[in-house]
């Protein structure tokens, strides 16, 4: 964060480059094929690499695939077959259910990240790196542990509720709650990027604000309410963004919590797990062609809603 | 540490909540003049919170330490009493773990170091060189960050199977090392830069080469330093493509290999705890050792 305000500085104290002067010379400035071996690398590994599978799989998801290669064109026959699927709409559920659970971890971070960003907080950068560090850790390690304390039989998340008299459930084994179990480690997962995202927000807010508010006499609560929450919803707005369009492509922890061989998989799959089982352990790819199809609208239409309801709450 | 342990879960929580509410109490009553000082509750909830981010991973490391049967009792031992080392060393010999690790740090070094270089120049290029087309390219090039990876998966496949790279290190790395997003990253950060030091350059007579890297490069480490933070970050811990491009256990990263693993009955779990554990630890001593730069640039990053 430091550098970026950094370079912003500079760049308003440097004056307005001076790009219509005329050269003494006369001849325009080109700068001939240097640009193109700067970027040529790049464009060639881009467009090998992503490009092309874009428009290769916008035309895989109207053909279909033989176990053995060999593919056919179909039309639209893998979206009626799809729109069809009883299992893309567990999945759409699933993934929504997920992402929602997920969501709720962003008042707490707003909360947290205030908390966090009081002035003159002793062992702030200690909390800082606490929060951030299941962010950090690679998934499918630590949904290995997340799975044994989820565990029915001596998991420690059962034990910790038997303290309250809670019999808890067969968390990993039982549709429901196998996502609501996903969905507390994605949630716990995230909530460190919320924070830090939010902390930034938050150190734009001019205190003026605050000791304005505090000689009305309005009291911490209503600060937050006042002045935090409004202020910070820039913020605020893209943490809820970034966490929708991440959620969607729920599939790490899913696999590694679960596991792929897991009696819960179909009732619990996200969308991009259904599209990895359909694509490349059934070698059905283009339907599971067509199912990226969908996601990728999908998130689209997500952005895009997201986008207007913006204008609507976000001050600026 | 069963004592400790026990003690802070629930009656911590319970005393947050208390003491939250008392906190308001005080606070309108006696007046702004109290803001600076008393920070306790704030430590309190910041405490508790903290410690529920880091109990999986001090799970971990205990169960790592743990015979399977106090893994598996089911009232919790919270200290192992005597550390059973030992499951560390059986990772190596149950699991093919030294040849996913080397896979992993690999795929991790050629990526970045790749994107590093690409993506340097080319968002040099875009930020500050004048070609035909340029707004068009760029365009193009970065629309693929509005695209979800699942797009682009299954036609990625098809070129590395064509290209008879799958199980090899090579379709492993091979769609990472080019990055839009980090094309975009260092364009924004040489569009940041003052303009006179570049004319001043060309001015003396550098060609366009000279005055990127003698001139403009070293302005850049900072913004390269976070690309090369996001790639090891995203590299070390990636799991679909791996998976898809990958079968025979000794070819995966650490990442797949871990994932698929799991499904094996014979290896216990404190082994795989100790597995996952060593699978992680490079990134997380990263992490603590740099600590404000890593959640700084992933931060800035994400704010782009």
């Amino acid at each position: 964060m430091t550098t970026n305000t950094q370079r912003r500085d500079a760049v308003q104290a440097s004056p307005p480059p001076t790009t219509k002067t005329p050269r003494a010379t006369g001849a325009p400035r080109t700068d001939g094929l240097w640009p193109w071996l700067f970027v040529l690398p790049l464009l060639i590994g881009v467009g090998t690499f992503f490009i092309w599978p874009i428009i290769q799989t916008f035309y895989y998801s109207f053909t279909s695939w033989g176990v053995f290669g060999g593919s056919s064109f179909t039309g639209i026959a893998n979206y009626v077959r799809l729109v069809s699927d009883p299992q893309l709409y567990q999945s759409l559920l699933n993934t929504i259910i997920y992402t929602v659970i997920v969501l709720l971890g962003i008042p707490i971070a707003v909360w947290l990240a205030s908390l966090l960003n009081t002035p003159g907080l002793r062992f702030a950068q200690f909390y800082r790196v606490l929060f951030f560090l299941p962010y950090v850790a690679m998934p499918a390690a630590i949904a290995l542990v997340w799975r044994i304390m989820f565990n029915g039989d001596f998991g420690i998340v059962n034990s910790f509720l038997g303290v309250f008299g809670i019999d808890g459930p067969y968390w990993i084994s039982t549709p429901g709650f196998a996502l609501v179990a996903v969905s507390l480690v994605g949630l716990w997962s995230s909530l460190g990027f919320s924070m830090i995202i939010l902390g930034a927000g938050l150190k734009d807010i001019p205190p003026e604000l605050y000791e304005a508010a505090e000689l009305d006499g309005a009291s911490r609560g209503r600060q937050f309410r006042s002045v935090t929450v409004p202020l910070l919803s820039p913020s605020i707005f893209f943490v809820l963004i970034v966490t929708t369009i991440s959620s969607f492509q729920l599939f790490d922890l899913l696999y590694a919590i679960l596991g792929p061989l897991n009696p819960v998989i179909p009732k619990t799959m996200s969308l991009v797990f259904y599209f990895y089982n359909s694509g490349f352990v059934d070698g059905d790819k283009g339907f599971a062609a067509a199912i990226a199809m969908v996601i990728f609208l999908l998130i689209g239409i997500i952005t895009v809603i997201q986008f207007r309801v913006q204008k609507k709450w976000v001050q600026s | 540490m069963t004592g400790i342990i026990e003690a802070r879960g629930p009656k911590a929580a319970v005393a947050t909540k208390a003491s939250s509410r008392t906190r308001t109490r005080t606070r309108t009553r006696s007046g702004p003049r109290r803001r600076q000082g008393s920070h306790w509750w704030i430590h309190v909830v910041l405490g508790v919170g903290g410690f529920v981010m880091a109990f999986p991973f001090i799970w971990q490391i205990i169960m790592a330490l743990s015979t399977n049967a106090q893994v598996t009792s089911p009232t919790p031992v919270f200290w192992p009493g005597q550390l059973q080392w030992d499951n560390f060393a059986q990772v190596f010999e149950r699991l093919p773990f030294l040849s996913q690790l080397a896979t992993s740090v690999w795929v991790t070094l050629i990526r970045t170091v790749a994107q590093i270089i690409l993506c340097t120049f080319a968002g040099y290029a875009f930020a500050r060189m004048r070609f035909k087309g340029r707004g068009l390219i760029l365009g193009i090039v970065l629309s693929i960050l509005l695209v979800p990876s699942q797009v682009y998966l299954i036609s990625q496949y098809q070129i590395v199977q064509g290209l008879g790279w799958l199980d090899t290190l090579a379709g492993i790395v091979a769609p990472g090392l080019f990055s839009a997003f980090g094309t975009f990253l260092m364009r924004t950060a040489f569009l940041n830069m003052p303009a006179e030091l570049e004319e001043a350059a060309r001015m003396d007579g550098a060609n366009p080469f000279q005055t990127f890297w003698r001139i403009m490069l070293p302005l850049a480490r900072p913004s390269m330093s976070v690309l090369a933070i996001t790639t090891v970050l995203w590299s070390w811990n990636e799991l679909l493509w791996p998976l898809v491009v990958s079968t025979r256990a000794e070819a995966m990263p650490l990442a797949a290999g871990l994932a698929t693993l799991s499904s094996d009955r014979t290896i216990n779990y404190p082994v795989l705890m100790a597995a996952s554990l060593m699978a992680m630890a490079p990134v997380l001593i990263m992490f603590i050792v740099l600590q404000s730069r890593v959640i700084d640039g992933l931060a800035s990053s994400g704010l782009k």
